[in-house]
């Protein structure tokens, strides 16, 4: 195999960004750990914290890809009208501020929503969503569409041939190229949904209906705010990165790392599969995201009119800092990626497991022995926000480089195309399709982030999200309802944007 | 040699010139206090009237996340004054001792006797759970507990609230807590880490009632003009939440800061705080309470315990609680 | 002048021998079983593997620090010859400089070589929107744009059929064995060494012996070559 000579300027990039985010997330628990140095151990109390954490993220991610797969299969393999929208569609779950989503859950899933009425109906009684299995489903109605997505993009990424190929032979196509593919592709993505739900606390709490769904993120929540007690948070952050260690150790030892040699980029029909089939799997996948997403809307149409002053220079505010959160997440993703190996790729799953208060809370006692630190509010908040859409980036981009590389790496290195030429004409072109995705997803994160701002203290800067809940903490809901649509449409809108910039005469 | 003239004479400028500007206040306060719907405004134009200063107020989070923020300034904080915290979270404020006496001697209109030199009360109101009228409201924690009302609660770990009901029930029954929260148990539908959570589910029907307090129903009734929302009168008596404000020592402006404590208890700081923060006001204005507010229930026990009691108070009764809800 | 000094290729468990010296110019096939190592040889050369022993020298010039980009090298693949992204012209521009726009000399120049391919007019087409036998062509045109001296052909056009195949051999002699290049080509089949090269290399047995004529080579073949051939 070539050596591949790693030229300097993409060492020192790469090599800056993984230094970035190893002080975002390792530098700020350090900073607060030698704050207050651990004392004691941990708790009975935060020993079942991490039990139940780490259950119910197990179980979540297992659920997300499971369903995720048949799904992507389908839409691999379905042509219909509808199609570029749905796919969009998927997004959105994802990008949706936490509590709009799970109050959209709830009026379908909840005590007096849709599912429970419908059963009444019925005479039946009435299905309580709280508890283990609510947070599941959340989580489920989280995830399931960003892993549905990436692995489309895996499915996307076997070349048309392969498939005819196989049709040709009347090969069975799962064994012989999806299996690989999916072998490749799932461990990371099962990796992201199962960090992403690790540090899941307003999720796991508000639908786990007690105590017993304490997460570890909750944990920390209280030694920080209302023991402060820094050392315990450290020590606490620290389980939860030794978890996403062990996680991630597990999911890099599954992977198969092989390109799939090249297509050329024809879209060819397939001739595998029932119909029926997949036709259930998406009519049932889209009713589920669908219908709380209509749910938000209905709600928060109404007042969508009467919003206060306030929300619209905020909206502003976030749209521009996720546009600067979105350059800088492509770049250090674009530069790990093309990086590549073993070391990037941990590292970039690092800002999964991290708190996202202990890196505030890291980064505010870093800054305030220098600076006042509500004059870097702004700037901080876009570097966390592209340290915390990097894994996602990552792990969309990652595979698209790798392949671009295997398949025409000779080829340039034949030509003597090196760094920003090779960079240029051969690599971006290629990576269209997921660099849009990539972008969209970290705008649309960025959007809806209420992040690091509130230890910051700013408030002529406050960004949408912040506005929401300053309008859910004074009684104001419908209002808040109305804020909450604005920033889903606002988050779908750009990250809509982004990707249909990608898929633009890349075929999807 | 040749720089330094200059700029000696560019220090005496700028000194001279910031002598004659007009001095900052800042105040570090909770989220919903600075938007435009809340009091802040009004209070800034109010205080900014008579004082010939900039009073600077900014949001900062929830009452917890305020003193979180003051413990990591480690008392080098940029704000002068602290306002929100609640008697919670005082004990941990005094203890610190980033805080200076206010030395204001006001005549205040609480339920108790207050006489805590290092903090000041701007609010207060009392917790009751808050339901629908026309339905079926318990009168005290234990009917509660025997029906089979469904109720939302907020997490005392984290949220004010929160842990206030949880010294609510604590003042109430004192040993017996326990035994009050494993009858609840059934009763609860879920528990969120806030309040606003906790009263965005409610309004959306997924429990009858929601902790929350008894100034609610006002919202409803003087903001949307819907009377439909009832907070529940209690035998055992309400807890109080008891809204502070506080000096910090480090301050650059003491006398204005003074100053500002002193204004808080005056009507033109206090006749703000009835339709914009929802909560009964310190030092009750000459205008009176709001119309609307005396549709308000009015119980005829408070509790509160002191500081140092809530502070010692609160593990055991968490535990208490988490052993209870976690059957 | 193309030598291998002593040259030792390994990728994974195979090991390749190499100690030879190629004259500059003419038209040289290597042949040999499959798996053999012919393509080894040729990464070797190209640059693509570095010898774990020996030198590659191009003109008394150690050609082994160099990345394969600034060898005098130019290579066809077997596949992935053409970036499906790009246009007929701009898949050939590459050779003059890594720009997607080019001047109106470099314009005229892809054209020129267009033309000597016998492509005109097709440089706005996508490789997906040509043939099998045009796509060569097109790789073809851009070496001749490169202009290399040293010129590395793995299997170049298997795919075609013998007419086309007939077809690209003439291009080959006349644009690049006729302008004095050196060219090395794999193929698989026997009776194009015998038609259109000088010299044949056989690389067998984790061997590549020196290049010898082909006429002498296949009259007498070396136990190896017969069993090659199956005659």
């Amino acid at each position: 195999m070539a050596q591949r000579a790693v030229s300097i300027s993409l060492r020192l990039t790469s090599g800056a960004a993984a230094l970035l985010v190893v002080v975002l997330t390792l530098g700020t628990l350090a900073t607060v750990g030698w704050r207050a140095v651990p004392r004691g151990g941990l708790s009975a109390a935060d020993l079942s914290a991490i039990r139940f954490t780490v259950w119910q993220a197990v179980l979540s991610a297992v659920f997300s890809i499971a369903l995720a797969i048949p799904t992507a299969r389908a839409l691999a393999r379905r042509k219909f009208p509808g199609r570029g929208v749905l796919v969009t569609l998927l997004g959105a779950p994802f990008l949706l501020p936490v509590i709009v989503a799970v109050l959209g859950l709830l009026a379908v899933f909840g005590r007096g929503g849709i599912l429970n009425t419908a059963l009444g109906q019925f005479g039946i009684d009435p299905v309580s969503i709280y508890g283990l299995w609510g947070v599941v489903l959340a989580h489920v109605f989280f995830n399931l569409p960003l892993a549905t997505r990436l692995i489309l993009q895996g499915w996307v990424e076997i070349p048309s041939e392969r498939f005819r190929l196989a049709a040709t032979l009347n090969a069975p196509v799962f064994s012989l190229l999806e299996w690989p593919m999916l072998r490749r592709v799932v461990p990371g993505i099962f990796l992201v949904v199962f960090l992403i739900c690790l540090t899941s606390f307003a999720v796991a709490l508000t639908l786990g209906g007690g105590p017993r769904a304490t997460t570890v993120e909750l944990a920390i929540y209280q030694a920080v705010r209302f023991d402060f007690d820094l050392g315990r948070a450290a020590l606490l952050s620290c389980v939860q990165f030794g978890l996403c260690a062990i996680a991630a150790f597990l999911a890099f030892r599954v992977t198969l790392t092989e390109g799939f040699g090249v297509g050329l980029d024809r879209v060819v029909p397939r001739w595998d599969g029932r119909v029926w089939l997949d036709v259930c799997v998406l009519v049932l996948v889209t009713l589920f995201l669908l219908l709380p997403l209509t749910m938000i809307l209905l709600r928060g149409l109404p007042a969508l009119l009467t919003l206060p002053s306030e929300v619209w220079p905020a909206a502003w505010r976030s749209v521009w800092v996720a546009g600067l959160a979105t350059g800088l997440t492509i770049l250090l993703a674009l530069a790990m990626a093309l990086r590549g190996g073993r070391v990037m790729q941990g590292i970039g799953v690092l800002p999964l497991a991290a708190s996202p208060l202990v890196v505030g809370t890291g980064l505010f006692l870093m800054i305030y022995p220098f600076a006042s630190p509500p004059r870097f509010a702004l700037a901080v908040t876009i570097m966390v926000n592209a340290a915390l859409a990097l894994p996602f980036a990552l792990r969309a981009l990652s595979p698209a480089v790798a392949t671009v590389e295997s398949d025409y790496g000779r080829l340039a290195d034949q030509l003597n195309l090196t760094c920003w030429s090779r960079l240029r004409l051969v690599i971006l072109p290629r990576i269209r399709r997921p660099l849009g995705f990539a972008a969209g997803l970290a705008a649309a994160l960025s959007m809806g982030d209420l992040g690091v701002i509130a230890l910051f203290a700013t408030e002529d800067q406050a960004t949408l999200p912040l506005v929401m809940y300053r309008l859910m903490g004074s009684y104001r809901m419908e209002a808040a309802a109305a804020a909450g649509l604005l920033l889903v449409a606002l988050s779908l809108g750009a990250f809509w944007i982004c990707d249909r910039g990608g898929r633009m005469n890349a075929d999807a | 040699m040749r720089t330094t003239l200059p700029i000696c004479v560019a220090a005496t400028f700028t000194a001279t010139v910031a002598a004659a500007q007009t001095p900052t206040l800042n105040v570090l306060t909770y989220d919903s206090f600075t938007p435009e719907w809340g009091p802040g405004p009004a209070i800034e134009a109010a205080f900014e009237a008579v004082c010939d200063c900039d009073l600077v107020i900014t949001g900062a989070g929830d009452g917890a996340a305020l003193l979180s923020r003051v413990m990591l300034e480690g008392g080098r904080s940029d704000a002068d004054i602290v306002l929100g915290l609640d008697t919670n979270l005082t004990a941990a404020a005094r203890e610190s001792g980033f805080f200076m006496p206010h030395g204001v001697d006001a005549d205040l209109d609480l339920p108790v006797a207050w006489d805590d030199p290092d903090f000041l009360p701007f609010d207060w109101g009392y917790f009751a759970f808050v339901g629908n009228a026309g339905e079926p409201a318990p009168t005290s924690f234990r009917e509660l507990a025997e029906s089979d009302i469904q109720i939302v609660i907020q997490d005392p770990r984290s949220s004010t609230p929160g842990l206030g009901l949880l010294m609510w029930v604590k003042a109430a029954y004192g040993d017996e807590a326990g035994a009050i929260w494993e009858g609840l148990a059934d009763n609860i539908v879920t528990v969120t880490p806030g309040w606003s959570e906790a009263y965005g589910l409610f309004t959306e029907g997924e429990a009858d009632a929601v902790l929350s307090y008894t100034t609610s129903p006002a919202y409803h009734l003087i903001a949307e003009d819907d009377d439909s929302k009832v907070a529940w009168p209690f035998e055992e008596g309400h807890y109080l939440q008891v809204e502070v404000a506080g000096i910090l020592a480090n301050t650059d402006q003491p006398e204005l800061a003074r100053q500002f404590m002193e204004f808080m208890v005056t009507d033109g700081f206090q006749s703000v705080i009835p339709t914009t923060n929802w909560m009964y006001p310190a030092a009750i204005p000459d205008g009176g309470l709001p119309d609307g507010f005396e549709t308000l229930i009015a119980p005829e026990t408070a509790l509160l315990l002191s500081p140092e009691d809530a502070a010692d108070a609160r593990t055991p009764a968490l535990d208490e609680w988490r052993n209870a809800l976690s059957q | 002048m193309l030598t291998l000094d002593r040259v030792t290729l390994t990728q994974g468990d195979f090991r390749l021998d190499a100690d030879w010296t190629l004259q500059a110019g003419g038209l040289t096939v290597v042949i040999g079983p499959s798996g053999g190592g012919k393509s080894t040889l040729l990464a070797g050369i190209a640059g693509f593997l570095q010898p774990d022993e020996g030198q590659v020298r191009w003109d008394g010039k150690d050609l082994t620090p160099l990345p394969p980009g600034k060898r005098p090298v130019s290579m066809i693949f077997q596949d992935n010859n053409l970036f499906p992204h790009l246009t007929a012209a701009q898949n050939i521009g590459l050779a003059l400089r890594p720009r997607l726009w080019m001047s109106t000399t470099e314009q005229r120049q892809v054209d020129d070589a267009l033309a000597r391919v016998g492509l005109t007019g097709m440089g706005d087409r996508k490789p997906g929107a040509l043939s099998g036998g045009q796509q060569s062509r097109v790789a073809l045109a851009r070496l001749l744009l490169a202009d290399r001296p040293l010129v590395l052909l793995d299997e170049p056009f298997a795919a075609l059929g013998p007419a086309l195949k007939d077809e690209m051999f003439e291009l080959v002699r006349t644009l690049l064995v006729d302008s004095g290049k050196t060219v090395l080509m794999i193929t698989h089949d026997p009776e194009d060494a015998k038609r259109i090269a000088e010299q044949t290399i056989l690389v067998a047995d984790n061997q590549a012996s020196a290049p010898q004529a082909t006429e002498a080579l296949f009259a007498d073949p070396p136990p190896t070559l017969s069993r090659y051939l199956g005659s």
